[in-house]
């Protein structure tokens, strides 16, 4: 039924050849550049095949004759939209390309059934709404009526004055909500502490301890996170231990803590031979 | 060809935008599906006016264009901050309102 209707609309051609070829040019690579956002697994990728989609958009406002809206489109969308979305990317979440699994199972087949649904049904509803129309002659941009600046300025300044004025409330509002959205305590007044106030917090005892915690390693065998600090007697220092290792106990380091506070059996000085080690089989 | 070609491009735009808010995951690529919504129907107000021989639904576009830019940046300032708050920049994280 769709055919038909297009057939029927075929009839009246107002379409110039040019424009024509250049819908058929941009149209596929607008398409193209949509798919592309959905099926990019990496964020930047899709921001940038999104970028393509709006730049043949933006070519295709310019070929409808609307030039103020297509550098418009050009400017706001490609210019300053896209580049907004890589900047929070690079903040936010560059690394983190979707996962395959679905969370919901059957879901992405769900939606491509509803999206092709949805698209049967707009296509089917607009060429049934458009068919009897005639389409008008396209406009002179450069005319007062036309879609350049001169002509939709015009209408902007006279019928849609009070709309207009509203979106300056509306940016300057989006422009405080997104201070105070993306405003970190950081910076302000009492935030974060230098390192002067830090330790003469800490010797006021605003801490648990004057000093900073012992890092792992510090007089031990080896400097991993798994062992232990210890403390100028010998003991295991216990805020060294790390609670998320849980097999590190301080009984393990029984031996290494005798070694180091001289407990253990010194070697017997009148022996002919040393002390045998564990692991060392002559 | 008639301009009935350019609504049926911008349907299919419009659905490609609405599948992607569907089935990605990340909430900037989501919220990239919904700028690409947005222009979909953009392209339907200009080739509207184009059909219609005015130049109101460029007007329209405009608008549309403006409120965009204004819901790009509170949308992304609010996801920064969720992302500062818990750390994942994925929709499906955002749960604590489930039960």
């Amino acid at each position: 039924m769709t055919a038909l209707f297009l057939a029927q609309a075929g009839a009246q051609a107002t379409v110039s050849t040019g424009e024509a070829v250049a819908f058929w040019v941009l149209g596929p690579l607008a398409v193209a550049g949509a798919l592309g956002m959905i099926f990019a697994r990496n964020a930047v990728h899709s921001a940038l095949w999104l970028v393509l989609t709006m730049l043949s958009l933006g070519m295709l406002y310019l070929v409808q004759q609307a030039p103020f809206l297509g550098f418009t489109q050009i400017i706001v969308y490609t210019g300053a939209i896209m580049m907004l979305f890589l900047f929070v990317l690079m903040l936010v979440g560059r690394e983190s390309s979707d996962s395959v699994v679905e969370v919901l199972r059957g879901q992405r087949l769900a939606a491509a059934v509803l999206g092709i649904g949805v698209a049967g049904v707009l296509a089917g509803a607009l060429t049934r709404a458009i068919a009897q129309v005639t389409p008008a002659q396209p406009l002179d941009p450069w005319s007062a009526q036309g879609g350049g600046a001169g002509g939709l300025g015009r209408l902007i300044f006279s019928d849609f004055l009070f709309p207009f004025e509203l979106t300056s409330a509306l940016l300057i509002t989006a422009a405080m909500g997104a201070m105070v959205l993306a405003f970190t305590e950081r910076h302000a007044k009492g935030g974060k502490r230098s390192q002067k106030e830090l330790v003469i917090a800490r010797f006021r005892g605003e801490y648990e301890r004057p000093s900073p915690k012992p890092g792992p390693g510090v007089f031990a065998t080896s400097n991993s996170v798994a062992t232990p600090a210890l403390l100028p007697d010998g003991s295991v220092a216990p805020e060294s231990l790390s609670e998320l290792i849980e097999s590190t106990s301080a009984a393990q380091f029984s031996t290494e803590r005798k070694q180091v506070s001289g407990d253990d059996p010194k070697p017997d000085a009148h022996a002919l031979v040393g002390p045998e080690k564990e692991g060392e089989s002559e | 060809m008639t301009p009935t070609y350019y609504l049926l491009l911008s349907a299919l735009l419009f659905t490609i935008g609405a599948v992607g808010v569907l089935v990605r995951r990340n909430a900037i690529v989501v919220f990239m599906c919904i700028e690409l919504m947005l222009n979909a129907v953009n392209l339907t107000l200009v080739t509207f006016a184009r059909i219609n021989g005015s130049v109101d639904g460029q007007v329209m576009a405009f608008f549309v264009m403006v409120v965009a830019a204004a819901e790009v940046v509170v949308g992304l300032a609010i996801i920064m901050s969720i992302f500062r708050a818990r750390r994942s920049a994925s929709v499906d994280d955002t749960n604590l309102l489930k039960y």
